[in-house]
């Protein structure tokens, strides 16, 4: 039996918890902090960083106790190293290497997009080979993974992330922040009222969101030129539809293509409801790939996952030093500058 | 030459203006970009990354404020969307004194770390895909770079 304690703090949330064999969450403690951030329509580092440091400790505390363990049980210590928020990484990678260091226990550091797709191991044993698509508010990627711990990224985003697209989005509807779950909800009562360009990419697994940003904030204008006012729920379902149908289509393709055991959504933007339904239902014409899409608690952001993947990371021998610093535009294993 | 104004009519033409800036500029310099959302500053920046010999592709720093790049030089490219409202140190004047080109998104809601002299780049969506991109040099090292690119 392997214990991982695994912090962090790459955004909004300051979280740690208590993994046992990367599978079994025995304590999963997230302190929020989104209510601070909707009043400045995003995360703003500074603020989040000084918040962090105010909930760490508690957060590491209340993991330990939940999990009815000391830091004697524990084999290693993971944390979030990049990507994130400069500040706020800093606070987790210090709070992981201090205890690490206090305990004389193994670091390892975890890159946060790994842990999105590790959060899988909660729901289902992982099946390789297994291709990821990772969603969320600085990253749009898709991950080929020939066996475990071994990634090769096929697509990513040529400007913005799906997640900034939605906050954006919602900001020019005014719908306020986060934008993700704004707009899934109020497209529910829209409907193909607007038509908007579908994106387009030299590689087909890449993506793009910036220019249908644009064509939304065009839509809206020229709407206002006419002197008319735009229909929020339209142009919301509209957006979301052209962003959604375009990624299921370029996911569905490398499926085919690269015949994956396993495909597994990961990251914030997995928990988009409309995007699990159009999912669900084009992956019912592939049955020899088997679909998991991640419970809600596993998509936000959240240190079980970051023990999940840093049990894996564990086993495959990564150790990080006393040395190590937050690495913002951290990229994922394997993956070259 | 304090202003020069250029117009792109695609995305093409607005990588090619930014690759034409990304092989002018000298080590130490600041470029601030302005225009609305969705105006080309992001598009812009890619071409600049080119220019500079960056082999990664450019994305939007919008969700971690800055990315680092390597090209013949670093690239800082900050993103100060979110920062509004706020004023805070987050150690982005050490990283504009050091060997890199540094390129602010959102400028006018990080005031305080702007200096002296710099290159304005106002970036205007015309219609559909036609954008005009009016240049302001502050300072002599930045006239100089608009003599050249214009």
């Amino acid at each position: 039996m392997t214990l991982i304690l695994a912090i962090e703090s790459s955004c909004d949330e300051t979280a740690c918890a208590i993994v046992r064999d990367g599978k079994e969450i025995l304590s999963n403690i997230v302190s929020s902090q989104i209510n601070v951030h909707t009043r400045y329509g995003g995360v703003v580092p500074e603020v989040a960083s000084r918040i962090h440091v105010e909930n760490i400790s508690t957060v590491i505390t209340a993991a330990l106790a939940a999990a009815g363990v000391t830091m004697d049980d524990i084999d290693a210590v993971a944390y979030t190293r990049g990507p994130g928020l400069i500040g706020s990484l800093h606070v987790g990678v210090q709070a992981a290497k201090t205890i690490a260091w206090a305990y004389n226990k193994p670091l390892v550091p975890v890159n946060h997009m790994t842990g999105h797709i590790y959060a899988n191991r909660f729901v289902s044993e992982l099946e390789f080979p297994l291709l990821a698509l990772v969603i969320s508010g600085g990253h749009t990627q898709l991950i080929w993974m020939p066996d475990d711990w071994t990634f090769e990224e096929i697509g990513t985003t040529g400007d913005d992330a799906i997640g900034e697209a939605y906050d954006k989005v919602a900001r020019v509807l005014g719908l306020g922040y986060p934008g993700g779950p704004k707009i899934d909800k109020i497209a529910k009562e829209g409907g193909p009222h607007y038509t908007l360009p579908t994106p387009k990419t030299a590689n087909p697994y890449d993506f793009s969101f910036s220019g249908l940003k644009t064509a939304v904030l065009q839509m809206i204008q020229r709407e206002e030129k006419k002197g008319e006012e735009i229909n929020i729920p339209d142009a919301a379902w509209c957006f979301q539809e052209t962003a959604l149908q375009s990624m299921v289509k370029k996911t569905v393709a490398a499926v085919q293509e690269y015949k994956p055991k396993m495909l597994v959504l990961a990251g914030g933007v997995a928990a988009n409801s409309r995007l699990r339904v159009l999912m669900e239902e084009q992956m019912k014409a592939i049955p020899e790939t088997k679909l998991v899409i991640p419970p809600l608690y596993c998509c936000t952001d959240n240190a079980a996952m970051i023990g999940a993947a840093g049990y894996v990371a564990y086993m495959h021998g990564e150790r990080g030093g006393f040395d190590a610093s937050a690495d913002p535009g951290m990229l994922m294993p394997g993956e070259e500058y | 030459m304090k202003n020069f104004t250029a117009y792109t009519e695609n995305v093409g033409e607005t990588h090619a203006l930014g690759e034409k800036i990304g092989r002018a500029v000298s080590e130490n310099m600041v470029l601030l970009l302005s225009g609305d959302l969705g105006a080309g500053k992001t598009t812009l920046t890619q071409g600049i990354a080119k220019g500079l010999g960056v082999r990664r592709n450019v994305t939007s720093p919008t969700f971690t404020i800055l990315k680092i790049y390597r090209g013949r030089m670093p690239l800082y490219h900050i993103d100060a969307y979110r920062l509004e409202g706020v004023s805070q140190d987050l150690g982005f004047e050490e990283l504009m004194e050091d060997d890199g080109l540094t390129v602010i998104e959102w400028s006018q809601f990080v005031p305080e770390i702007i200096p002296d002299e710099y290159l304005s780049v106002s970036i205007h969506l015309l219609d559909e895909d036609r954008r005009r991109f009016d240049f302001e040099a502050k300072g002599g090292r930045y006239e100089e770079l608009l003599e050249e690119l214009a």
